[in-house]
């Protein structure tokens, strides 16, 4: 095991840790808004996915102007999703808000079943497979390329978040519901917006690995999990968290990958979860308990 | 005031004896009635089994858990292992396999229920844990990897736990279901079974009664835990082949659980009335689109997400109030 060849994983494991914090920060703004758990954010993910799929494969898209698509499209389905499942129930006990999204991702997943079959799509595209080299090292260009494009949106969403009047409506609705409430803000549109923004970002995330990851009905189980490990790492709900959570989580799988077999190597971020659940539910950087 | 009495001593009244001895004289007529339908019983025995096993955590200790398939794995597990490499019958394996799941769910509950955690928390350590068993048991070549584990087929063995025919799968997941639905209905009436209900309904109101909710709470995970590991040995037996997708894997986490939620989460017969909708579902679904073998999911999903809509309280909770409504109205 060479300088370079540790160096290298663990630098692509910060690569697809940047797109493993996207997904995290669309399922931690949904609670720390909604107080919901969603558990469909991986077939959110799964998608994203087959829309940039779709976009490359029969629009002849560009997979890097099909992100546009699977953010455009994963926006309208989170605000449909929260508008007629998720809001009626928005008082129901939180393990049922968990049941219904766990229903709905159940439904998803196996319609892309039915209507894609259960078989493994590989993009093809000229940016995959090349390389480059900072030294010894070697990067993979479409990673870096993930990286990028979830750090723009990421980046975007900090602004929106901190710079505009969404953002504080969103920040209050999450910090004080009644408060915003009463404040005149539209909850149930913000809920709305917000779904959709938290959609959005695991439909981005999905398009940026398109390139990379094989496509299949069943790939967001692969992110799901590890997407809540992210989250509850950074704390429920904390934005900021969650993005220093996904760096952590891509180089703990990327170790875990140099010493364990390929079925074994998430068994390391599983650890971390459990550990940070038992000892310090409120995450990492977390003041209140979720 | 005397409902609750009633309900506590566990007195039922004669016609409902009756109508229980009926209905288990014609369960045991059925074989020789309907003899094609066996395989699809004994699949809705054994999830009812386990789905009762989750129902004593979930639905009445209000612990919900998204990775009962660890406990169903580990039984699958051990008993097989035991046998293909030891030759230790599946009949003392069954109780192997049901002191692992319980040392197991131990472990876990003592983890959890001392750092308090609970909702989306519990559901997803549990679902942390299956998944930490499913990639073990695929990436360790010495509990057979991918590719799982073949019990080896003896002819008619009663000894081993295996039967040419289907009749004694029936017999013996018949009444392993009879004893999990006795256990929970004697149990419904003890001071435990209250303390379930206290810990599930007001946690912190429990614990300033004098109600030691960490102990009520880890018993639950021990029956919880014992019941469903003694179906996965079962389930091991019955198919003679288990790999780690389909022991540990998620989906059936999601095919015990939802059992009990659709059937009526913290009621007795919610399981057994799930399993007996969810069941031939399934099986049916599977054998008509054989090339998509998704669907039945798919239906799921949407009972799932219809039923956390319009029926919270799960089908038994549903006749209940159309009985009450009924009642209302003749009176």
């Amino acid at each position: 095991m060479t300088f370079s060849f540790v160096a290298g994983s663990l630098l692509n494991g910060l690569l697809v840790g940047g797109v493993y914090s996207l997904m995290a920060i669309g399922l931690t703004l949904i609670f720390g808004v909604m107080k919901v758990v969603n558990f469909a954010h991986g077939s959110l993910i799964m998608l994203g996915m087959y829309t940039s799929y779709w976009a490359v494969v029969l629009l002849r898209f560009d997979p890097y102007l099909a992100i546009l698509v699977s953010l455009a499209a994963l926006f309208i389905i989170g605000a449909c999703f929260q508008r007629f499942l998720i809001n009626p129930i928005l008082n129901a006990p939180e393990h049922n808000q968990l049941l219904l999204t766990l229903g709905v991702s159940l439904f998803m997943e196996n319609l892309a079943v039915f209507l894609w079959s259960p078989d493994y799509r590989v993009l093809k595209t000229s940016y995959a497979g090349v390389n480059f080299y900072l030294g010894d090292l070697s990067i993979s260009l479409v990673r870096l390329l993930a990286f990028v494009s979830a750090m723009i949106l990421a980046g975007i969403l900090y602004l929106v978040l901190t710079r505009t009047d969404l953002g504080k409506a969103i920040r209050a609705a999450s910090e004080e519901p009644k408060g915003a409430l009463l404040m005149g803000i539209n909850i149930r549109r913000l809920y709305m917006i917000t779904f959709g923004i938290g959609a959005a970002c695991a439909g981005v995330s999905g398009a940026a690995i398109t390139p990379f990851i094989p496509v299949y009905p069943y790939v967001g189980w692969l992110f799901v999990i590890t997407a809540f490990v992210v989250v509850v790492l950074g704390g429920m709900g904390n934005v900021l968290g969650a993005f220093v959570g996904g760096l952590i989580i891509g180089v703990a799988d990327s170790v875990g990958a140099m010493f364990l077999p390929g079925a074994m190597k998430s068994i390391i971020s599983f650890t971390i979860f459990i550990i940070i659940l038992l000892f310090k539910p409120a995450g990492l950087f977390g003041r209140k308990n979720g | 005031m005397a409902e609750t009495r009633g309900h506590l001593k566990r007195k039922l009244s004669s016609s409902t004896w009756i109508a229980v001895a009926c209905v288990l004289a014609a369960l045991h007529a059925l074989p020789w009635l309907f003899p094609s339908i066996l395989h699809i019983m004994i699949m809705i025995f054994l999830f009812s089994l386990m789905g009762q096993g989750w129902n004593v955590l979930g639905g009445y200790a209000g612990q919900f858990s998204f990775g009962h398939s660890v406990f169903f794995g580990l039984g699958a597990y051990v008993s097989s292992l035991l046998f293909v490499r030891l030759g230790l019958t599946p009949w003392i394996g069954l109780f192997v396999s049901c002191g692992a799941g319980v040392l197991l769910g131990l472990l876990i509950g003592f983890l959890s229920f001392r750092y308090g955690l609970k909702g989306p928390f519990f559901a997803l350590i549990m679902l942390a844990f299956a998944e930490i068993f499913h990639m073990t048991a695929t990436g360790w070549s010495a509990v057979g990897g991918a590719l799982g584990v073949l019990i080896p087929l003896k002819g008619n063995a009663p000894g081993l736990m295996q039967f040419v025919q289907k009749e004694p799968f029936y017999f013996m997941t018949l009444w392993m279901m009879v004893g999990s639905l006795y256990l929970v209905w004697r149990l419904e009436s003890t001071r435990l079974g209250l303390y379930f209900l206290a810990a599930r309904e007001d946690h912190d109101a429990a614990e300033a009664l004098g109600v030691n909710t960490f102990r009520a709470q880890m018993t639950a995970m021990v029956i919880s835990a014992g019941m469903t590991a003694v179906g996965g040995t079962v389930y091991a037996q019955y198919l003679l082949y288990i790999d780690p997708d389909s022991t540990f894997g998620v989906v059936n986490s999601v095919e015990i659980m939802l059992r009990p939620i659709i059937g009526g989460p913290g009621t007795i017969l919610g399981p057994f009335l799930g399993s007996v909708v969810l069941t031939p579902l399934s099986e049916v679904t599977r054998l008509a689109f054989q090339s998509y073998s998704g669907v039945y999911l798919m239906i799921y999903g949407v009972i799932l997400v219809a039923v956390i809509m319009f029926l919270p309280d799960g089908l038994i909770g549903f006749a209940r109030r159309v009985v009450r409504k009924f009642q209302k109205g003749a009176a």
